[in-house]
């Protein structure tokens, strides 16, 4: 089992979440979260200061999978939230431990799904 | 008595009120961090009602009441003892004394509560409350007697503020000047931006100004006439004009044109053309608007971070500013052809009036700073102004009223 954050812009959700679902992918966890990344954030104007190092809007997605789905998932995220300029975001995969389905108390892989 | 005319100024009483809850409460209260917008909405409405009280029992009085020696008025109308249904023709021949009464009553409200800006996020709220009633009755009760009362000297004078640009304006944005410079930057200032929390409310407050301001200038004309359309015409000029003169400006200076800028130049515009919107006609109201933009705009973008004051929300940069380039404008732009009962400004041949102009502005500002940095030390002594370092990190809301605007989860 493995978790994948993936860290895209807000406006490439919908397409990624399409991706996901083609590749049987339907269950995540979806934050609002701040960041920057190699664009440095951005800069605001107000009453004529300018403030530089504004945190960008960016989406999380937390997604645990089995191990087959793992690539599938990848491919599905990096298609649906590329556009080739920086800024697009980061996917991280991890091992996952344990996995436990609350309504049915089942355990490990078949919770998961 | 003309029910025309009262029912006007009636109406233009509320339309005052108006401008300070919700209008500058939310253009206030959109500038803060979201840990301190209840604070500002707090201010607003307790001295709506502080200031109201205030006036009825004494305020009023000392204002308007019958003349001493020019400086302040007696206590004989105290209570509103014998401020009635009957005109009072020394202000007003055509409408009840009361109705006189109580749109007076609104711009002393809106006043003390424009030095808000200056003080937002680090006063404490006892503090902050001795210093409204202190300042109410000992600044602005005296100077709107020197400029508006019967027998007070600038009126005697000849000094013109058709509207509070003096008496409102320049008198509040001086004091909050003293104020942000005794109290000292916020902790953080300078080091990390500090971000309104909500421009919505700010542009939604400018907005509600803009609307009740035609009460404030308007209705000043105290009757429903020819001078009262002329400064409802010559204020939603120079609003105008200011509004996109603040964007062209920011636009060509910053690269971007931005609504803040819109909402902070017409405010600057709605100051300038306070004074002279019942004296001027209205092609001098757009370079009036034009001017104070510029001059404004070089104030709070340019001076204040090469000075490094933290005037938090621009009460100084906006009301002081503005409100001292409309005293001047009123002094170079004012004509008779428009107004009989105003005077002829330096532009059409009254030196004169121009130097009146003068000597009423550098009058209001000495007794502003003067008085505001006595009333801050009483209170610094007794109460003490500003907030513990730990309260201001925490917020006001919390460390001041125990409540929160926003909640982050149900």
């Amino acid at each position: 089992m493995k978790l994948i954050i993936a860290i895209i812009q807000p406006h490439k959700l919908e397409a990624v979440k399409k991706e996901l679902e083609t590749v049987g992918v339907n269950l995540m966890t979806v934050t609002n979260v701040l960041g920057q990344g190699r664009q440095k954030g951005h800069t605001e104007i107000y009453r004529g200061a300018k403030e530089a190092g504004g945190l960008l809007n960016k989406v999380r997605l937390d997604i645990a999978v089995n191990e087959d789905f793992v690539e599938p998932a990848i491919k599905a995220i990096t298609k649906g939230a590329h556009t080739g300029d920086v800024g697009d975001g980061k996917i991280f995969i991890m091992e996952l431990a344990e996995c436990v389905r609350i309504s049915s108390a089942e355990r490990g892989q078949t919770a998961i799904g | 008595m003309n029910s025309g005319d009262t029912a006007w100024v009636l109406v233009s009483s509320a339309l005052v009120l108006l401008m300070t809850m919700p209008g500058l409460a939310f253009f206030y209260g959109g500038l803060v961090r979201r840990k301190n917008v209840l604070s500002i909405l707090m201010q607003c409405f307790v001295i709506l009602c502080v200031i109201s009280l205030q006036w009825v029992l004494f305020g009023y009085s000392l204002a308007f009441g019958p003349d001493f020696h020019g400086i302040i008025g007696d206590l004989s109308w105290a209570g509103l003892s014998g401020v009635g249904s009957q005109p009072n023709p020394d202000y007003a021949a055509t409408i009840p004394h009361s109705v006189f009464m109580v749109f007076q009553m609104m711009f002393a409200v809106i006043t003390p509560a424009l030095i808000i800006g200056a003080y937002a996020e680090r006063v404490k709220f006892p503090a902050f409350l001795l210093f409204t009633l202190l300042w109410a009755t000992f600044v602005y009760d005296p100077l709107a007697h020197w400029v508006w009362g019967t027998g007070g000297w600038l009126k005697t004078l000849g000094g013109l503020d058709y509207a509070g640009g003096i008496v409102v304006h320049v008198s509040s944005g001086i004091s909050a000047l003293v104020l942000a410079l005794l109290l000292g930057k916020r902790v953080g200032y300078n080091h990390k931006p500090i971000r309104p929390h909500n421009l919505p409310f700010t542009v939604l407050g400018a907005a509600l100004l803009w609307f009740g301001w035609f009460g404030f200038n308007a209705g000043s004309a105290l009757a429903a006439d020819g001078i009262a359309a002329n400064a409802f015409v010559t204020t939603n000029t120079a609003t105008a004009a200011a509004g996109l003169a603040w964007a062209l400006i920011e636009w060509w200076h910053n690269g971007t044109p931005t609504i803040l800028g819109v909402a902070t130049g017409a405010v600057a515009g709605l100051v300038a053309i306070t004074p002279a919107c019942g004296f001027v006609n209205p092609m001098n109201a757009i370079f009036i608007g034009i001017i104070v933009a510029a001059v404004c705009y070089i104030a709070v973008a340019v001076i204040k971070g090469k000075l490094g004051y933290d005037d938090s929300l621009d009460a100084f940069g906006v009301h002081g500013v503005g409100g001292t380039v409309g005293t001047i404008a009123t002094g170079l732009f004012a004509e008779k052809a428009v107004n009989a009962a105003g005077s002829n400004g330096l532009l059409f041949g009254n030196m004169h009036q121009f130097l009146v102009q003068g000597i009423m502005w550098v009058a209001t500002v000495a007794f502003a700073v003067v008085m505001t940095l006595i009333i801050y030390k009483i209170v610094d002594v007794f109460i003490g102004m500003r907030v513990e370092e730990k309260n201001e990190l925490i917020g006001l809301d919390l460390t001041q009223q125990s409540e929160a605007a926003y909640t982050v989860i149900e």
